[in-house]
């Protein structure tokens, strides 16, 4: 192939005071399938939305075949041969129109393609559409019949239709069964011999191996490794995304209470492999592992809003499990979601009552709030979290990120509770809010039990007594945060991710030998 | 917000000023202005003319404030109103019950609109404009199978050819036409005590309680309100319930100005309680659904049809200058906010 690919050099983005994006240098060769490793808020889909023209770069260059690449909106992106398949399958197809018009969609679009529809071309164009990539289904069938892995074909193949240079796909199997991500691997494999650029955005271990030619790992807004030499060094890729720069925080490991919160026999999902661990008073758990994983499953199962499969959950030594999120906390376990703009900021609202707001019961009588109690209680959390405001009643929208996640830590710190959960408190701040968060979640600590959900290494090292790493939806590791074994850690969170026990296994085996 | 605007434009705070004034500026002129140009509009008696024919829309904008407090939005409030007006009238008149019953049957019948509407939208998952929309069909339907179709007056033919004997109470029609004392004689409707007291009620619910928060939390943001903890089913539920008796309200003191259960009134009800709780989004800047600013949407088209009326604008003028101010309102709302929401 004549193309010399895309080639990416000092991309920087910020929104705001958040730089996320700080100089990345990327070269996506045609004929090679490259996958991008990064954690949550590393910037991948910012970089991603660069490539396919949805945000402007703040500088930096991108060349694609040699000439300058700068697209404005997405259609000019996709005009110049840079094609992107999002995660979010349903995102790429129209459900109610046939398979025919979905592969012909851009056609369709585009002007001077005629007023009426024509039927026939339509079905005969989108027929070489399929067979080209290798697509076997009726195409007149609409695309809210068929499969989610046919789906995901489809709205590749409309990709395809395109003639793609190079071609992006965000995590395409997170949906898909095994044998539904075989198939879409065949069809990689044939658009990579043809001489496509592809970049392959994934978590899944399986993927990975199955697939890479290289592997690109990003944190933090830059690429922290490049791993072209075969056997790919996946381990390596793995530390390199989460990173693990041994940090200044000293943990002084508490003498533990006993214990508040128990699993036994806990199993997640039905067939999950179950989860036997105890969690003490005065005790910071981190619980780590890839997205996927079962953190957040986990989480969401401590404060009602999923049940166990089978086991059970005690709470002080009894039964514990609660019928709602009310339940919850009304039983003492609090839990902050992650994703705090869909989650848990309550926009709008100030600063007050959104700290207040599960505990509205508490701040009132007779139905009646308590505006002065609750003032009171905000100014107390502004002030021991160092947020950043006017006063409170500053709208919450007015907040820079970090400061609206201190409210929304705040918040579940602003009363004492038996189990504090945090999923990914430290989502999309800056270090030094990361700083002032992790070391409240410490000082508070003492009283009750805190759990918190980190898929970055980093961030766990940084705040816990204790790592568990789960995988699987089960607990694969459990360490305690005194001179840790990295290597071990990075080995059970990527040989959790496998899925089959031969592949554990295989990657134990990897990791005894870079030992 | 102020604390922002010192390093910026002096041009900010005009717009600021607007957003937050506006409104109540726009009201304040027109009151001055019709008292100036039209003879008699400033006095007592216009003034409580005024409040008398915004009372009934302003109790059914009211219930729909809570709904849109929800991020909903109740289109049956129109149909629940004529609906409560001929079901008041029907079991007067036809079944021969007493002013409570009649009035408790209605409010039954709002509540359980409301409750109905609440299942749909919450349990079946119908989108809100299409339940509310369907449960209107179906009451304007509904609310003529008894008579077959005709009014309901005192001494009507039954459709079994009797004649009805029931009479409307006196107690029941004083809702309406009854008037209370104040310095002057004769002077406030029931009626207006009624809206009055609803609006302060409803106020006090959306303002001062935690259940008000919490459902402005949902409105906001409903993932969120429910991952703290919040009913959020049963509030929604409980909003489509209020708005649906408040909405039974309206009916009844329709039912007891009219003296009869006209089959054909109440058809503005729907657009104009909707356009004063959207009008109240820009009152104060609010730009959200709030009890006082409702109130003062209601006002404002009663005052601007009234003052218009008495400077001899013909009647088929009203509908246009209700949907200008509405529309006037919103980009009040959505515009000029919005720009400020950016902007910081």
């Amino acid at each position: 192939m004549q193309a010399i690919g895309m080639q990416l050099s000092g991309i920087e983005k910020a929104f705001g005071s958040n730089q996320v994006l700080r100089g990345v240098d990327l070269t996506l060769l045609p004929g090679t399938v490259t996958v991008l490793m990064g954690a949550n808020g590393a910037g991948k889909s910012t970089l991603v939305k660069i490539m396919c023209g949805v945000y402007a770069l703040d500088s930096g260059t991108m060349v694609l075949d040699g000439e300058n690449f700068l697209p404005t909106i997405p259609y000019e992106a996709l005009r110049c041969g840079v094609v992107t398949v999002h995660q979010s399958i349903n995102d790429g197809v129209i459900a109610d129109l046939d398979v025919a018009s979905n592969l012909m969609l851009d056609r369709l679009a585009e002007p001077g393609s005629g007023f009426f529809y024509k039927k026939k071309a339509t079905r005969e164009a989108a027929r070489k559409i399929a067979a080209l990539v290798g697509l076997e289904v009726d195409i007149t069938r609409p695309v809210s019949e068929l499969a989610l892995a046919d789906r995901q074909l489809v709205s590749i193949a409309r990709a395809m239709a395109q003639k793609p240079k190079l071609l992006i796909l965000d995590e395409p199997t997170s949906s898909l069964s095994a044998t539904e991500a075989d198939r879409l691997f065949e069809m990689i494999d044939r658009l990579r011999d043809s001489g496509v650029a592809i970049l392959y955005i994934s978590h899944r271990m399986s993927d990975i191996r199955r697939i890479a030619d290289r592997i690109v790992s990003m944190r933090d807004g830059a690429i922290s490794g490049v791993f072209e030499t075969k056997p790919l060094d996946i381990e390596g890729a793995v530390n390199a995304m989460l990173g693990h720069n041994m940090t200044d925080v000293d943990i002084d490991i508490p003498t533990h209470g006993q214990a508040v919160l128990e699993l036994k026999g806990a199993q997640l999902v039905a067939g999950a492999k179950p989860i036997d661990v105890a969690f003490h008073e005065n005790e910071v758990i981190a619980i780590t592992g890839l997205v996927g994983s079962g953190k957040t499953l986990l989480a969401d199962t401590l404060f009602g809003l999923e049940t166990l499969a089978a086991g059970q959950i005690l709470l002080n030594g009894v039964p514990y499990a609660p019928r709602s999120t009310k339940a919850a906390v009304a039983t003492g376990v609090f839990m902050s979601p992650k994703d705090r703009a869909t989650n848990a900021v309550i926009q709008g609202f100030d600063i007050r009552s959104n700290i207040s707001v599960p505990f509205l019961d508490r701040f009132s009588i007779a139905s009646f709030v308590n505006k002065r109690a609750e003032t009171r209680a905000a100014n107390e959390t502004i002030e021991k979290l160092g947020i950043v405001c006017q006063g409170a009643s500053d709208d919450i929208d007015t907040l820079s990120g970090g400061n609206q996640q201190k409210v929304i830590i705040g918040r579940w710190l602003s009363q004492t509770c038996k189990v504090l959960v945090l999923d990914e408190p430290f989502q999309g701040v800056d270090i030094q809010a990361r700083r002032d968060i992790g070391h409240k979640i410490r000082e508070t600590a003492p009283g009750r039990t805190t759990i918190i959900m980190v898929a970055e290494l980093d961030e766990a090292l940084e705040i816990a007594d204790r790592i568990l790493v789960i995988s699987d939806n089960t607990v694969v590791g459990e360490h305690r945060n005194e001179a840790i074994d990295i290597n071990q850690i990075l080995a059970e969170v990527t040989g959790s991710a496998l899925g089959s026990a031969a592949q554990i296994i295989e990657s134990g085996q990897g990791a005894a030998a870079t030992h | 917000m102020s604390a922002d605007t010192t390093n910026k434009p002096s041009g900010t705070d005009l717009i600021d000023f607007a957003i937050r004034y506006g409104f109540i500026s726009l009201l304040i002129g027109l009151v001055i202005f019709f008292s100036i140009a039209a003879e008699g509009f400033a006095g007592p008696y216009s003034a409580v003319f005024i409040f008398q024919s915004v009372s009934i829309t302003g109790i059914l904008a009211l219930g729909v404030t809570c709904t849109l407090v929800v991020d909903g939005f109740d289109l049956s409030i129109g149909s629940v109103a004529t609906s409560a007006l001929m079901l008041s009238s029907y079991l007067m008149v036809v079944s021969e019950y007493g002013a409570v019953v009649a009035v408790l049957g209605c409010l039954a019948m709002g509540a359980g609109v409301g409750f109905v509407n609440g299942l749909l939208i919450v349990k079946f998952k119908v989108p809100d404009l299409l339940a509310t929309l369907g449960m209107m069909f179906l009451l304007v339907g509904l609310q003529r199978i008894p008579t077959e179709g005709r009014s309901v007056a005192v001494g009507m033919t039954l459709p079994d050819g009797t004649v009805a004997e029931g009479v409307f109470s006196p107690a029941f029609l004083a809702l309406g036409r009854h008037r209370l004392d104040f310095f002057i004689e004769n002077l406030i409707p029931v009626s207006v005590i009624f809206l009055v007291v609803i609006a302060v009620l409803v106020w006090i619910f959306l303002e001062l309680t935690r259940h008000g928060r919490l459902m402005y939390a949902i409105g906001s943001n409903e993932r969120a309100a429910a991952l703290v903890g919040t009913n959020v089913k049963r509030y929604k539920i409980i909003a489509y319930m209020i708005s649906g008796m408040l909405a039974s309200v309206g009916g009844i003191l329709l039912a007891a100005r009219l003296g009869r259960g006209d089959i054909a009134s109440g058809n503005n009800l729907l657009l104009d309680a909707v356009a004063a709780a959207l009008i109240g989004y820009a009152v104060l800047g609010a730009a959200k659904p709030n009890a006082f600013g409702t109130a003062i949407g209601a006002l404002f088209v009663g005052i601007l049809l009234q003052g218009l009326t008495m400077m001899n604008a013909p009647y088929y003028t009203q509908d246009f200058v209700k949907g200008a101010v509405l529309v006037i309102a919103l980009v009040f709302t959505f515009a000029l906010s919005g720009r400020r929401g950016r902007g910081t």
